[in-house]
């Protein structure tokens, strides 16, 4: 497992193929990746990361692990961003190597649903009409209701 | 003991971190004490369920004793993926 809170950009490519070699065993890799999304009617200039230094790395370590146990994977890979980012800047990816599909998607939505509420970030968007912090969703709470 | 604040409530107290010498019980305990400081603790403590908190980086509740903690961190909640 590798756990990684960085400030500049990572190169998706290069993160997957280092992923995916050496896993002889695993049939299935999957790779999610968030972007930082422009908004309609009032263009966003960048997005503002904050995190929780210790406990970020903490937080996603022990997610990583779960999401191990549970689904059996035989590896996963999270890295997270903060900092400013303009639209189009990677955020964050997962990957998760499994030896069957199914698990290696599941895995990665877990990880996915859990790093949106539990891991402490939080993200504030400067657009021309201000600056706001962006509120936690109920669905994203929820989300987390059916693992 | 520690205490750190992120985000908006960081930008409210208007410190990202401070030393607090407190004899408080619980974590609810420690809120009444800063809440009686000043206006922008009052401020920023005034709804606790727009709150998280954790208690030596493990997500918690307000309930949590403080005993042997070391440092405690007030944000609210997170926004991650």
């Amino acid at each position: 497992m590798r756990v990684v809170v960085q400030e500049q950009p990572f190169d998706i490519g290069a993160e997957t193929t280092n992923f995916a070699a050496g896993h002889k065993d695993m049939g299935a890799i999957v790779t999610f990746t968030g972007i930082v999304r422009d908004l309609p009617g009032d263009p966003l200039q960048a997005m503002e990361i904050e995190h929780y230094p210790g406990m970020t790395e903490a937080a996603l370590t022990e997610i990583a692990q779960t999401a191990i146990d549970r689904w059996k994977l035989g590896d996963a890979l999270v890295i997270h961003r903060y900092g400013r980012l303009v639209p189009g800047e990677m955020i964050m990816m997962v990957a998760t190597a499994s030896k069957h599909r199914k698990n290696a998607f599941e895995a990665a939505e877990y990880l996915m649903d859990y790093l949106k509420s539990r891991a402490p970030f939080w993200k504030r968007e400067i657009t021309d009409a201000g600056e706001s912090w962006v509120a936690s969703k109920a669905e994203d709470e929820d989300a987390l209701t059916r693992w | 003991m520690d205490v750190l604040y992120f985000a908006w409530v960081r930008e409210r107290i208007g410190i990202p971190r401070e030393q607090v010498e407190t004899s408080a019980a619980t974590v609810a305990d420690l809120v009444a004490e800063l809440r009686l400081r000043e206006e922008r603790y009052e401020l920023a403590f005034s709804d606790l369920t727009a709150l998280r908190v954790a208690v030596d980086q493990k997500l918690t509740d307000f309930d949590a004793p403080l005993d042997g903690v070391r440092e405690i961190a007030f944000f609210p909640p997170m926004t991650g993926g």
